[in-house]
């Protein structure tokens, strides 16, 4: 009872990245709380499923197995996170803010009636005083996460009602498997139990997914484009430097608007988080909602014609001229000197 | 064959957090509404060219926006008329200021109960004010009907069956579900048509009893003969609304601080493009083993 829940994400029988990122965070939590922390996955041939969550410091991982439970859809997953919650009342919920997440929380919130705070970028434990009422609450779950447009960063809190829920998106917090042999409890739970005939309305039909064509998430260096770079056209000269040092090509939300990048590169507050080795930002002027997807990089240099960009005050480098005469001279003297 | 269909298009007026200029933020750190432009919530405007679509393919159906807002959100409808919708309503009352998602989509959800009689509910996945995308399964929870999230095309209805295509990481998923059904639909769906100048006609001056009251009904005659031309504006009593469900006392989450983001600046050194510079840089990065 009162413990911490992680909703687990599967596509392939494989546990999502953002999913292990939350248990990673959820464990730290549960200590601090010193509740346990649990694991819900819903799919179906799930067995072995547990090699890849408990590891994370699951003490308890309930698994729901059952042939219609994959793909997702949205109301049995929902009944089964409302039946299960009705039986162990959680103090907190946890799960990715992804095309699932962002559909199952919030029916799971409504029909709980408990509150939900979408696409989190940090987590907390803290107090809060309710001055009117004059009443302290300990332990409650700080979940902050930028607000109107990304132009301010707000602390939500849900003093009385249970779970507090949030998402959390994928690349934001980290993973670590605590310990290889940790020793969790793995319940299998009979579906019947927990769903009704009658939920199985929605059915996929068809499914088309491709592999991702990039590795932006995962890569050491990223050369990312914003509206100054002008055109597609000229993005191509950011793959060429990309190819070279051995990087992935992102974008800023200008750019991917202006059509020069495809959307699924685009980096900042409405697209992927990222936090790698060096960011070399080109043309981009530093909005706030694309320095929210980056700022944690651990080097950053921009390149940009315009001294005031606000890009170049969190930058290490700010090269200050034309990307058009700027990039052809960093791939040149990278080969002259790599080698 | 399939009947003439009842949307109800969810819509919101929001200010545009997109163009946030200088004067967006307060001197006390809150946000200056009043300097941005309010408008159509992008995503909203995807819904509506779904349901004006639906509209085109099955005749007799008729597109409803309900929007929840301060008395100016009325322009949210008049908009909708300009580009098809059939009629309109407003939800305003003070009961429903400070809602979180659960609040609003309780009102939401009592209003749609009041219009009764809806196969489709239809809105954007997010409004870009708030970017939860929370509103739409909770509306669909409070109704008790399922939902289809980040569609992208409605691709046909048939015996009460809908088809839609659903944008999912690296894909697309075909999804079928019964009617009615809550929808909200992805930005990367079709735009909206643009205003149809017959109808920004025919509309121009549909407005709602707050607005008229301002304009002390110049045009009272105009409003007696073409109903059409009245706007329905509804209080919490009007749907039935619990106050103790509405607005802030309705919202499990509370904002317990806001913080304007300013970001360190860090000690960055500045070079220019000469070629000597661009090296020393390169070296740099290639001797500390950054690249390379």
């Amino acid at each position: 009872m009162n413990n911490l829940f992680v909703y687990c994400e599967i596509e392939d029988n494989i546990v999502a990245d953002v999913s292990l990122e939350l248990l990673t965070k959820g464990r730290s939590l549960a200590n601090q709380l010193k509740c346990k922390l649990e694991a819900i996955v819903i799919g179906s041939r799930l067995d072995g499923i547990e090699r890849q969550i408990i590891p994370y410091g699951v003490d308890k991982l309930h698994v729901f197995d059952g042939e219609k439970l994959y793909p997702y859809t949205s109301l049995p997953h929902t009944s089964i996170l409302v039946n299960l919650f009705i039986e162990e009342k959680p103090q907190i919920c946890l799960m990715g803010a992804t095309v699932i997440g962002r559909d199952l929380g919030p029916r799971v919130s409504s029909a709980l009636k408990s509150g939900l705070t979408a696409d989190c970028t940090s987590l907390e434990i803290g107090s809060h005083e309710d001055k009117k009422n004059s009443i302290v609450y300990e332990n409650l779950l700080y979940q902050i996460r930028p607000a109107f447009g990304g132009n301010i960063v707000a602390t939500i809190i849900n003093p009385e009602h249970r779970p507090q829920m949030a998402t959390v998106r994928e690349g934001v917090m980290k993973k670590e498997i605590l310990d290889e042999n940790y020793k969790g409890e793995v319940i299998k739970h009979k579906i019947s139990t927990y769903i009704d005939e009658s939920a199985y309305v929605v059915k996929v039909i068809e499914r088309h997914i491709e592999k991702a064509k990039h590795n932006l998430k995962g890569s050491p260096i990223i050369v990312s484009g914003g509206y100054g770079v002008g055109s597609k056209e000229n993005f191509k000269l950011l793959y060429d430097l990309a190819k070279v040092i051995n990087a992935e090509v992102g974008a800023s939300r200008a750019a991917v608007d202006a059509g020069f990048a495809e959307h699924d590169r685009q980096i900042g507050q409405t697209g992927i988080t990222v936090h790698p080795k060096l960011y070399i930002a080109c043309g981009i002027s530093g909005q706030i909602q694309h320095i929210a997807g980056m700022q944690d990089s651990s080097m950053i240099i921009s390149i940009n014609s315009d001294a005031n960009a606000p890009i170049n005050q969190i930058a290490d480098y700010a090269i200050i001229g034309d990307l058009m005469e700027v990039i052809p001279k960093m791939i040149k003297y990278y080969k002259k000197n790599s080698k | 064959m399939t009947k003439e269909l009842k949307i109800v298009v969810l819509a919101k007026q929001v200010p545009d957090t997109r163009n946030v200029g200088k004067d967006a933020m307060k001197e006390d750190g809150t946000v200056n509404r009043a300097a941005l432009p309010a408008i159509f919530n992008p995503e909203d405007l995807n819904a509506l060219e779904q349901a004006l679509r639906l509209k085109d393919r099955y005749a007799g159906s008729t597109i409803t926006i309900l929007t929840m807002g301060p008395a100016r959100a009325a322009e949210i409808i008049r908009e909708g008329l300009f580009r098809g919708a059939d009629n309109g309503y407003l939800l305003t009352d003070r009961a429903f200021a400070g809602a979180d998602t659960l609040a609003t989509s309780y009102a939401l959800a009592m209003a749609i109960r009041k219009i009764g009689d809806y196969d489709i509910i239809i809105g954007g996945r997010q409004a870009i004010d708030g970017d939860t995308a929370q509103v739409g399964p909770q509306v669909a929870e409070k109704l008790g009907l399922t939902q289809i999230t980040y569609a992208e095309e409605i691709v046909k209805i048939e015996d009460d069956r809908i088809t839609v295509k659903r944008h999912i990481p690296g894909g697309i998923e075909t999804v079928e579900g019964p009617l009615p059904i809550v929808i909200t639909v992805n930005g990367s769906a079709a735009a909206c048509r643009p205003r149809n100048a017959k109808l920004v006609q025919k509309y121009k001056y549909a407005k709602t009893q707050t607005e008229k009251a301002e304009n002390q009904l110049k045009y009272a005659d105009l409003y007696k003969n073409r109903d059409y031309l009245n706007l329905a504006e509804w209080n919490v009593n009007d749907v039935k609304g619990d106050i103790a469900q509405c607005g802030l006392s309705g919202s499990p989450t509370k904002v317990k601080a806001i913080q304007n983001i300013v970001f360190q600046a860090k000690e960055s050194k500045t070079i220019t493009s000469a070629d000597k510079e661009i090296e020393d840089l390169i070296v740099e990065l290639l001797n500390n083993h950054t690249i390379g």
